[in-house]
């Protein structure tokens, strides 16, 4: 049997220590000079793909993707770091693209480089929208298995624990599949400096995104961003009977 | 005269408007679909899930027909309780019990037929597991761009969201032709059921080949009420310092009050408490009457979660943490005597 072709595809977001803070014009977030990571889903995804070969299941390679600006370069060497054997970057630096889009990139990819198993992040933590995994396996016809917990391979079988609402729900499938990663999945490896310095001489691969053909024209308008209303804290009690006191008065009790 | 007329009924029909300046009223109306929404809806061993309900809640808001869709084995009976429910005109069941356990590779071609045969221009379903994982596949299906978790409806096009853990609120405005939408629960309030009388009729089952299969499941049983719709909330982090801890304290407090128990990441990944239980951006989101916490410092992930609740109320004894910035009331106290104390003080 021939090993798994993981394709692992990464997103360079805002850190997610960072508050977001939206412009004046309110038409997006400031992040210019800002401090971006790695989306920490995708560190569990290319978490999971270097413990599946850790764990001797046959994997032939890891390829790390990611569609943005030159600047998400830096979270292909930083997954090349922690285990991925290559990296390919499609440039393009509207880094604005829609889940949609990506999802049809990604379905291209998924051909041109011959991969049977996709893990993905559930969510990126910037537009939070949880599509692209889910998006992908329908384009390709393939099965699914969102917010994964647990990643069991036999043979062509994946068996996948999810988190769903209220406990876990086991599914069955074989390759090829998507999974998409939940934070319970694993703890992500901190990259060690002799992997970073390893990872600068992996493969990376630049495309321009006119190769893939796809149309980005956006079918979402951004009529604009603005602050959550803001929460006024109620200021502090001396004791629990003012504590009960208040949210009596406040009618929570 | 008459036109004018008809126009006038149309505006009452639905809630976006047609520009009654423009000389080609006839020629507009075929631009312009009237809105028809398609409600899917959640059912697990023959019982609706209510709080699915909240798809309905949405047609309603962007005005014309409502349809509710439920698929699974003995499905009639579920079918049967959708007519009642009030704002929904017609139901399509599918009677098939491959549509059980809602796996994604049967479903989501199930809905893409009945929605291209039924001409929806609107889809809703709740942003819960099943509507997560269902509801982009199907979008990939129509090529539409899905609209994620949204908080709020501006007209049949315009819709509310927030991103960045809820530090951002982003409107946008969907060009495609069939809006394929997840919803926030606790923005919408389920349709009430009532005195409806919708016609119920079998729908298409294109009978998808199964790709997956499931293989079981394991729920925290609970016998309080369910942390996403409960009016009250008590909620542990990493501050009760061990799962024997927050087992003696929160859920007694939880009795009290009659609340459901929630937690923060860190305290379900220290192992204090189930994974089901937390509250935040990769959690739940709750906005209960009260949201009560001990414990909990308060990082922008966990407030994702919670700060739509009414009131929020914590106790921690660091009185620099960001959740006092938040809270309606606060006490700066060590949860260990604080938190039986106010047991004790509510039990009575």
């Amino acid at each position: 049997m021939s090993g798994l072709r993981i394709l692992v595809p990464v997103k360079r977001v805002l850190d997610y220590t960072l508050k977001p803070r939206i412009n004046k014009a309110q038409t997006g977030i400031d992040v210019a000079g800002l401090k971006h990571s790695m989306n920490p889903f995708d560190e569990l995804s290319i978490e999971e793909a270097v413990r599946l070969r850790e764990r001797k299941v046959p994997v032939d390679d890891i390829l790390a993707f990611s569609a943005g600006p030159t600047k998400a370069q830096d979270v292909l060497r930083t997954a090349m770091a922690m285990g991925a054997d290559r990296g390919l970057h499609v440039v393009e630096e509207n880094d604005d693209i829609e889940p949609l889009s990506v999802a049809k990139i990604l379905a291209k990819v998924v051909k041109d480089e011959d991969r049977n198993l996709v893990i993905i992040g559930k969510q990126s933590i910037d537009d939070d929208a949880g599509q692209t995994g889910q998006m992908l396996a329908g384009l390709l016809g393939w099965s699914q298995a969102t917010q994964a917990s647990k990643v069991e391979i036999e043979g062509e079988t994946i068996t996948v624990t999810k988190e769903v609402d209220g406990g876990v729900e086991t599914v069955k499938a074989k390759l090829p599949m998507v999974i998409t990663t939940d934070l319970r999945l694993n703890e992500p490896r901190y990259a060690s400096l002799p992997n970073i310095m390893k990872a600068k001489k992996k493969p990376l691969v630049k495309k321009k995104m006119e190769e893939y053909g796809i149309d980005l024209t956006k079918r979402l308008k951004t009529v604009k961003v603005t602050e959550p209303p803001v929460r006024k804290g109620g200021g502090k009690v001396d004791d629990v009977d003012g504590m009960i006191s208040k949210l009596k008065e406040l009618g929570a009790l | 005269m008459f036109s004018a007329a008809r126009q006038t009924a149309l505006r009452h029909a639905r809630t976006s408007c047609l520009n009654a300046t423009r000389p080609s009223f006839i020629q507009q109306l075929h631009a312009t679909r009237l809105a028809s929404t398609l409600a899917v809806l959640e059912q697990r061993d023959g019982k609706l899930n209510s709080s699915s309900l909240a798809a309905v809640t949405a047609g309603v808001k962007v005005g014309g027909g409502i349809t509710g869709i439920v698929a699974g084995s003995n499905i009639k009976a579920v079918a049967e309780e959708v007519a009642k429910v009030e704002g929904v005109e017609k139901v399509i069941y599918i009677e098939n019990a491959a549509y059980d356990k809602g796996l994604p590779e049967h479903y989501a071609p199930l809905l893409v037929e009945n929605i291209k045969k039924g001409g929806f221009t609107h889809v809703f379903a709740g942003h819960s597991a099943f509507g997560k994982t269902l509801m982009p596949r199907v979008a990939a299906l129509l090529d539409v761009q899905q609209i994620s978790d949204i908080t709020s409806i501006e007209s049949e096009d315009t819709f509310v969201r927030p991103i960045y853990a809820g530090n951002a609120i982003l409107t946008v405005q969907s060009s495609d032709p069939v809006k394929v939408i997840t919803l926030r629960s606790t923005s919408f309030p389920p349709a009430a059921s009532g005195s409806g009388n919708a016609s119920v009729e079998e729908g298409v089952d294109p009978k998808a080949d199964a790709t997956s299969e499931w293989v079981g499941e394991e729920l925290a049983k609970s016998d309080r009420p369910e942390l996403a719709t409960a009016e009250r909330v008590v909620s542990g982090g990493r501050g009760l310092k061990s799962k024997e801890e927050f087992d003696k304290l929160i859920p007694p407090l939880a009795d009290a009050i009659g609340a459901a128990i929630g937690a923060s990441r860190a305290a379900v990944d220290s192992g204090f408490a189930d994974n089901s239980l937390q509250v935040g951006q990769t959690g739940k989101n709750v906005a209960p009457q009260l949201y009560l916490c001990a414990g909990i410092s308060g990082a922008i992930q966990h407030l994702a979660g919670m700060k739509d609740s009414k009131v929020i109320a914590c106790i921690n004894k660091n009185a620099e943490a960001p959740i006092f910035e938040v809270a309606d009331v606060g006490l700066v106290a060590d949860l260990f005597d604080a938190v039986p104390e106010m047991t004790e003080k509510l039990k009575k």
